[in-house]
């Protein structure tokens, strides 16, 4: 994943810092996608984004998902059937044949901005 | 090489254990098996848990079809009449005839019946066979009462079956005290009172003369001494004679009171003849136990081998399976030994009686014997078999409350020692397995046996593995997840001991990484079922499952359902109404369950704190059916409106259900209530169940419906209700404690070392001296009960949660529903498509 140019984002931030939850998953509306965002404040990078749909469970969940590391992977697990997504690369770690969007993703001041088309 | 003919007479346990040794060895050989009984092999020392549910099936050792792939001919229900010692054959009931060179006969015995007229009636029974079970039980279903002659081990054992079918129960001995070969006098009488708290009525010093037609029942026994006994069936535990019949007519040697007699090498009069198990008269001794059959069966096989092993006879000590009796009887239990010195410890309040025999130096333990408590069983056993050197103070063996009581580690026993004395198992042999790669207590099991017969020795196997794989530094893996190097039981000792009250603080002592789905939620169960903090607490947040999170349950769809509590099932047409009018106003698809009470389906994340809110201003609470927690206590109407209620079950289901909601579990926890016998709330298929009697309540455990049902066991009877509660207490917090993750109470039952004995020692008798701790525990988690819903409702950070787009307030476009009969329901992929393009 490329850092997040800054440049190329659209000027209003997609939703403020204090929208998001520490350790925990949020979707935001953008550009008509649902996006998940995960706020990890123990990491580098500390935010994550990627699509809020479950492949494999038909649903737009992923933000309501618990994030932890499976093997030192940071991943997110679907409350549906339990799958494992990595936020960095957008892998499904039990299906190899699946995989999430992953979006390019940082905080600008008290802004998150996300960078269209990943 | 021509094969050697070996017939085996009798297909009981000894019997079968010797075909089954007998195929793994070289031969060749020809093995035939001729058995009386018309089913193979079977456990006959559990026969009573036939009573208890348990199948035919489930106590069998064989089959024919693992005799045929053994390649041995089982020729089953079928009695050897004969032997011709001349032309070395055996001829059956049926006339068939089987030639042998060497023929083996494991007979055993049968029941005693005295001489004593009307003991041929058909109420009278014995108690040794799988068909002697099924008469019993036939004779039961007519009887209110029944008792038993003969007041020993199998006797008792019978009487408590017995007791359990529902009958009144006699136990009429004719010597001065009970199990009178196993105990002492003093010990006797402590069994005797044990006996009685079961409700078991013990006559002893009675000798039955007769049997006639009863007046009150259907029999009437009379003794010596003039009185009487109205029963309605009896069963003879008179004690068992050898099945010597076959022997005797083949003109075999026998012993004056029966026996065939054998040699070291378990043969008998006839060198091609060999006679084992409780048939064989060894030593001028008839051993009435399976683990001495099984050596001699062992002495005997080693004849066919290069290595030959006497049979020099076998220790005799036992254990009693009675529920909730304990006793133990170990080598010279009477101390008759002359010089001996003996140690007892009695006590009348608790019923406990602990006596030992040592050596008149005082170095040996020459016998022991243990009423009330069998806890140093084990321990005195590799004390008495090993000949290990006593500590300085004997006594000190079986004072109770000692903390320097000298426990006998794992690793101080001897190789030698027997570890498993039906499989005759040594501690050397346990490391000769692992050594051999057997790396966790199942591998040593399958390798050795150890612990695959009476079950006795699997807390002392379990030690000796567990010390032995610590000794070789491999870690009994138990480990939650790669986070944490400890169990479930273990984080939760943690939190408790340390006062841990975060995730994060755990993680950074006691774990690496950063979490994951699995241990997060497990620890923020344990978290709050020690601290009860709200679920939605900040720092908790992103430890728990969506439903956690939301208070709700996750559908397919990514939707959830809404489930108000409704304790006991009872609710009023008003608040029906409020239901159904929240239900109509969101579309809801309603449902009723099988908890008595009602889901409502369909709601989006955004809907949730709407939805509640009507719910929560009309009175409902949170029925957490999205947690790991107390779901619903079902009951019947109980004795306000049924006809054949003794008890007011709802009364009680509503004083559960308040009382445990919220309560956070390893898994979910069901309960009911029934108001009778009839059991109309199915009592027992909960986690805990409660059935009323005319004189309190009754309590089962850890029953189970789902994919795997269980039967709850009963627990205790007849309590009022605070004992009910504070059993009910202290069962629970013990559960949370101890079990793993997603460990249902059935499952954890059935892992929890010494089982549902176990259990009531700690529930009930506080064994673990723990129950005010754990009521006390209990008890705060009561007191700061909230519903999450109601605490959510007043908190606006915790509402700006439930929301699907943080940045904008359309609702999830992914979420579709089409009408079936007449409700809304998730639209299939095939639906949604067809509605996004035409929409
Ligand atoms: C209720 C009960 C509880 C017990 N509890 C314990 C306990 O806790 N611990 C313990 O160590 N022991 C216990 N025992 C004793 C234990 O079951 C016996 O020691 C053991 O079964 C002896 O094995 P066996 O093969 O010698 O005899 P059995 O198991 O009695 O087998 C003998 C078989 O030979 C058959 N047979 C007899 N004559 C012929 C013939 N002519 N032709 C063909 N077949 C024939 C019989 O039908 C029978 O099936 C208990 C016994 C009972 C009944
Ligand atoms: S369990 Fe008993 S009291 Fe309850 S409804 Fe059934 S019959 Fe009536
Ligand atoms: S002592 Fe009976 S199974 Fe080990």
């Amino acid at each position: 994943m490329k850092p997040a140019n800054l440049e190329k984002t659209a000027v209003a931030p997609v939703c403020l810092r204090r929208d998001l939850v520490e350790n925990s998953g949020v979707c935001v509306l953008f550009e008509g996608e649902q996006i998940a965002l995960y706020y990890l404040p123990g990491e580098t990078p500390a935010l994550y984004a990627v699509s809020n749909r479950d492949p494999l469970g038909e649903a737009n969940v992923l933000s309501r998902g618990i994030v932890g590391d499976v093997g030192g992977e940071l991943v997110v697990a679907s409350p549906l059937y339990k799958h494992h997504y990595c936020l960095r690369s957008g892998r499904c770690l039990e299906d190899d044949t699946v995989s999430i969007k992953v979006y390019p993703v940082a905080l600008a001041g008290e802004g998150v901005h996300i960078a269209a088309g990943g | 090489m021509q094969a050697r003919k070996i017939v085996i007479v009798g297909n009981g346990m000894v019997g079968h254990y010797y075909a089954e040794k007998l195929a793994a060895l070289p031969g060749p050989f020809e093995i035939t098996v001729i058995g009386a009984e018309p089913r193979p092999a079977y456990d006959r020392v559990h026969l009573s848990e036939i009573f208890a549910g348990k199948k035919p099936e489930d106590l069998a050792l064989a089959s024919r079809a693992r005799y045929r792939a053994l390649g041995i001919q089982a020729i089953l229900g079928e009695a050897v009449v004969a032997i011709d010692r001349g032309a070395k054959t055996v001829t059956t009931a049926l006339g068939r005839r089987f030639a042998y060179d060497t023929l083996v006969l494991a007979t055993g015995s049968y029941p005693y019946v005295p001489p004593i007229p009307g003991a041929d009636r058909p109420e009278c029974l014995v108690y040794r066979t799988i068909d002697d079970l099924g008469l019993i039980r036939v004779q039961a279903q007519a009887s209110r009462s029944a008792a038993v002659i003969g007041g020993g081990l199998l006797g008792l054992e019978c009487a408590n079956a017995l007791k359990h079918l529902g009958l009144e129960t006699h136990v009429v001995e004719f010597a001065p005290g009970l199990m009178n070969v196993q105990l002492d006098p003093r010990g006797s009488q402590f069994l005797r009172r044990m006996i009685e708290a079961l409700d078991v009525k013990v006559h002893t010093g009675k000798a039955t003369t007769k049997i006639v037609s009863g007046d009150s029942h259907r029999l009437k026994m009379q003794f010596a001494d003039k009185g009487g006994l109205d029963t309605d069936m009896i069963v003879f535990s008179a004690g068992i004679r050898p099945q010597d019949t076959l022997a005797r007519e083949a003109g075999l040697r026998v012993g004056e009171r029966g026996g065939i007699v054998v040699d070291y090498h378990c043969r008998t009069s006839d060198s091609d003849i060999y006679a084992i198990g409780e048939c064989a008269l060894a030593g001028n001794r008839i051993y009435g136990l399976v683990a001495p059959g099984y050596r001699m069966a062992d002495a005997a096989l080693s004849q066919l081998t290069e290595e030959k092993i006497p049979f020099t006879g076998a220790d005799m000590s036992t254990k009693l399976k009675l529920l909730g009796v304990d006793v133990g009887s170990i080598g010279d239990a009477q101390g008759q030994a002359p010089g001996g010195l003996s140690y007892e410890y009695a006590n009348e309040k608790k019923n406990v009686y602990k006596r030992i025999n040592v050596s008149a130096d005082g170095v040996k333990l020459l016998g022991a014997v243990l009423v009330g408590d069998c806890a140093d069983y084990d321990t005195l056993l590799q004390y008495y078999l090993n000949g290990i050197a006593l500590p300085e103070d004997p006594e000190a063996l079986i004072l109770p409350g000692r903390v320097d009581t000298p426990v006998l580690s794992a690793a101080s026993l001897p190789d030698s020692a027997i570890l498993c004395s039906c499989h005759n198992v040594t501690k050397g042999a346990i490391i000769h397995a692992m050594d051999g790669g057997a790396l966790s207590l199942a591998a040593v099991k399958a390798a050795t046996a150890a612990s695959t017969g009476c079950g006795g020795c699997a807390a002392l196997l379990k030690g000796v593995v567990d010390a032995e794989l610590a000794a070789r530094g491999v870690e009994v893996d138990n480990h939650i997840c790669e986070h944490f190097r400890f169990s479930r039981q273990e984080l939760f000792h943690i939190c408790r001991v340390e006062g841990i009250r975060t995730f994060a603080g755990l993680l950074e002592s006691h774990g690496r990484g950063r979490g994951c789905d699995i241990c997060k939620p497990a620890v923020a169960s344990i978290l709050a079922s020690l601290w009860n903090e709200h679920v939605l607490k900040q720092e908790h947040v992103g430890l728990q499952d969506t439903n956690d999170t939301f208070l709700a349950n996750m559908q397919k769809d990514g939707t959830y359902s809404v489930v108000p509590r409704i304790p006991g099932g009872e609710i009023t047409p008003d608040q029906l109404r409020v239901i159904a009018d929240v239900a109509k106003r969101y579309d809801l698809y309603t449902k009723i369950t099988g908890g008595q009470r009602i889901d409502l389906f369909g709601a989006r994340l955004d809907q949730l704190p709407h939805i509640w809110r009507e719910l929560v201003d009309a009175g409902f609470e949170t029925g957490h059916a999205y947690g790991k927690a107390l779901r619903t206590v079902k009951s019947c109407v109980g004795s306000t409106w049924c006809r054949y209620g003794v008890q007011d079950s709802v009364a009680m289901a509503l004083l559960i259900e308040n009382r445990y909601k919220g309560l956070r579990a390893p898994h979910k926890i069901k309960s009911a209530v029934s108001g009778c016998t009839r059991e109309c709330a199915e009592a027992q298929s909960k986690d805990f169940g409660v059935i009323a009697t005319e004189r309190g309540w009754n309590l089962y455990v850890c029953g189970n419906g789902g994919m795997r049902p269980r039967h709850a066991d009963l627990f205790a009877t007849d309590l009022d209700d605070v004992t009910l509660i504070r059993y009910i207490d202290r069962f629970l917090m013990f559960y949370i404690r101890t079990a793993e993750r997603l460990q249902r109470t059935s499952v954890w039952l059935d892992k929890l070392e010494g089982g549902l004995d176990y259990l009531k020692q700690v529930v009930i008798e506080d064994r673990l001296g723990i129950a005010a701790e754990l009521e006390a525990q209990m008890s705060g988690i009561v007191d700061s009960y909230r519903c999450e819903w109601k605490a959510t409702l007043e908190d606006p950070e915790k509402l700006k949660r439930f929301r699907q787009f943080v940045n904008s307030g359309e609702p999830d476009a992914g979420v579709v529903f089409v009408r079936e009969r007449g409700q809304p329901r998730p639209a299939t992929r095939a639906e949604r498509e067809a509605l996004q393009t035409t929409g």
